[in-house]
């Protein structure tokens, strides 16, 4: 895992002794909201519908077991005892007061965390595929790379007033894991015909209010160039980028108003100017954060473990969980363990501080002290011993955290919603809440078989609904909550925005709408192994708009 | 008639709070001041400003309410999870709102 060098912790100790300031003053009458509200978004902190709101930053989703800690321990000290795990890999605290924000980040710099450009219009945290480094699909890992994008992408001076917002994901894999589609900039590892590695950069994807699957405008990057390259994309994003127009200001806006090819023309041309220069990476500092990246002391193990077979034929349920929540590593007798964020009735992606104390035991005790947050909101222990997986899911199991439902319908992820957040137009857990009660029968779960429904409280689409197979949209209807149901859309290789089916239902119509959905794909799928999303492509909207909206007045939907 | 109340978030923790009939700061919505005059409620508004000033408080506007008879209602699904200073999520494993006093 990296470790901050001596510019790192330097400036993360200023950047506290700063805020602190500035909180000061603005406690003290010295700054105006106005004055403060942008000082205090460039240090991750919101003011939600109840509280303060402070986001902080988990580089390319790794935690180590003793930063999971510090943030138990701040859910703890600081909170109401949880904390909310986020579609960008990151941690959100829902209830800090503003007087204790500083000392908040003064323990996050103690184990090498903050809260720096997790809002405003900059480069927010770089994302990345949760299995990094062990997947057995990988051509390369990507957190050296996403690593050397964060150190460059840190208060670059340059880019700090962007136009709006800017989200940069890589994947190393060949199975895309980070959609990396949907994003400012995403990054794919690719091998050309010579065999070398490079990046297939993909700029121009997005979801909020203008969806969109980014174009790739470079299909091989030499890994050399990866930063000369990036800043001349951000370069002619913040020359051309619109400013006018807070809804048209990202950078899927100007790809499409420039179109791809000449988008990219204008990339080559600000690239070939500044390629060979100062940011063309050493190979000495990339083999240095290499090293911080070097794969654990793994043991020979045999690619099938007794002890785990014998276990899952003793326990129909672990059987289950191994099925659903563990994956295959790319090391012969290791697995990789999804824990399931989204128990039955739970808010999808929050974890009480004794659970993340619990997390990072496991991580410590079975996982080489690490652990993953995914896109998806659950968390990753990315190292575990197979012969170890039955006494990993009876740890889970005590606090609930073993539901087997990763890649299922309750695997739902929901942004914060109008419970929380000052944007939504509609509450999103407790549409989650209601569905994890009504599919909560894993037998039928395993039959539904893989299928992504993800929630939004607005249409700024955190809840990344656009991607759902089953998107969930909240929309305000005279201040009353409503909730529009999109087909399918996927944020993998065969990215696709999800459709509009009709009209939206109200609160206590979803879960029926839903449910109608999984029944009409059960009925029409052409077998057991056609998912959800590929029935959806051979089908259409058509049959499922006709059970949903039919002839029957009593499933009609209340608003139009 | 439209019937309005001032409601802002407290400075320090982010509270939500309402403009009372003391011209008082209170958490609880019942207590709020109603403004049954749109001159009466801009000149409310208006005088938060001090309050603005004082950092006692962020952010203040104007909400409509529903006058029923068991007194002043909020009238959307925001002001009503506003005024309930809580998430609905309800109480249940894997939510924690049980730990939140409000």
């Amino acid at each position: 895992m990296y470790r901050y060098d001596e510019f790192d912790a330097t400036f993360v100790a200023e950047r506290v002794k700063q805020f602190r300031g500035q909180v000061a003053r603005r406690l003290a009458g010295e700054l105006t909201e106005d004055e403060f509200r942008p000082l205090r978004l460039q240090n991750g902190l919101y003011l939600q519908l109840h509280a303060y709101m402070l986001r902080i930053a988990v580089p390319y989703g790794v935690l180590s077991s003793k930063k999971m800690r510090k943030l138990a321990f701040i859910a703890r000290r600081y909170d109401k005892g949880f904390g909310h795990f986020t579609t960008r890999q990151n941690i959100q605290f829902n209830w800090p007061h503003l007087d204790e924000i500083p000392d908040i980040l003064e323990h996050l710099a103690e184990v090498e965390m903050h809260a720096i450009q997790t809002s405003g219009n900059c480069i927010r945290n770089t994302t990345a595929d949760h299995f990094a480094g062990v997947a057995p699909d990988e051509i390369e890992d990507p957190r050296l790379w996403a690593e050397i994008i964060r150190q460059w992408s840190t208060l670059h001076p340059e880019f700090a007033f962007l136009p709006r917002k800017f989200k940069i994901a890589v994947t190393g894999a060949s199975h895309d894991r980070a959609a990396v589609k949907f994003h400012d900039i995403g990054l794919k590892m690719v091998k050309n015909d010579a065999g070398e590695i490079g990046f297939e950069v993909i700029v121009g994807g997005g979801m909020g209010r203008t969806p969109a699957i980014g174009p790739t405008i470079r299909s091989f990057l030499p890994k050399q160039h990866l930063l000369s390259y990036l800043e001349a994309i951000l370069r002619v994003y913040n020359l051309l980028g619109r400013r006018d127009n807070l809804y048209k200001a990202r950078i899927k806006i100007l790809v499409t108003a420039t179109g791809t090819q000449e988008f990219a023309r204008l990339v080559e041309e600000e690239w070939n100017r500044i390629k060979d220069g100062v940011l063309t990476l050493p190979e000495a500092e990339v083999a240095r954060i290499q090293d911080y990246f070097t794969p654990p002391a793994y043991e020979t193990l045999p690619a099938i473990s007794t002890e785990l077979e014998t276990a899952k034929r003793g326990d129909a349920i672990f059987a289950r969980w191994v099925r659903a929540n563990t994956h295959a590593h790319k090391v012969d007798g290791y697995s990789i363990v999804t824990v399931s964020l989204k128990p039955e009735g739970g808010a999808p992606g929050d974890a009480s501080a004794d659970q993340m104390d619990l997390i990072a035991d496991l991580a410590d005790e079975y996982s080489f002290g690490e652990v993953r947050v995914t896109h998806h909101q659950n968390l990753v222990l990315p190292n575990v011993r197979k012969q170890d997986l039955d006494a990993l899911w009876q740890r889970l199991a005590a606090v609930r955290l073993a539901n087997p439902n990763v890649g299922f319908l309750t695997d739902i992820i929901a942004c914060p919603g109008l419970d929380y957040c000052n944007l939504a137009n509609a509450r999103s857990i407790p549409i989650a809440q209601r569905l994890s009660r009504r599919f909560n029968d894993f037998q039928r779960l395993e039959e539904i078989g893989e299928l992504r429904l993800n929630i939004s409280g607005c249409i700024n689409a955190c809840g990344h609904h656009h991607a759902g197979n089953i998107g969930i949209l909240g929309v305000d209807k005279q201040g009353e909550e409503f909730y529009q149901i999109t087909l399918g859309g996927s944020s993998k290789d065969d990215s696709s925005i999800g459709k509009i089916i009709g009209p939206a239902f109200a609160i206590d119509q979803v879960a029926d709408a839903v449910e109608t959905i999984v029944n009409v794909y059960l009925e029409k799928r052409a077998g057991a192994d056609e998912r959800f999303l590929e029935t959806y492509r051979r089908i259409g909207l058509e049959p499922f708009k006709e059970k949903l909206y039919g002839n029957s007045q009593a499933r009609r939907p209340a608003a139009e | 008639m439209t019937v309005q109340i001032v409601t802002a978030n407290r400075l320090r923790d982010g509270a939500v709070v309402y403009l009372t009939t003391a011209r008082t700061w209170s958490e609880v919505f019942a207590e709020s001041l109603p403004l049954r005059d749109e001159a009466e409620a801009n000149a409310a508004l208006e005088a938060t400003k001090a309050d603005v000033k004082a950092r006692k408080i962020v952010g203040p506007y104007l909400a409509e309410v529903e006058e029923t008879p068991d007194g002043i209602q909020p009238n959307s699904a925001r002001e009503r999870i506003r005024a309930s200073r809580l998430p609905t999520i309800t109480p249940d494993v894997g939510s924690w709102t049980h730990r939140i006093e409000g």
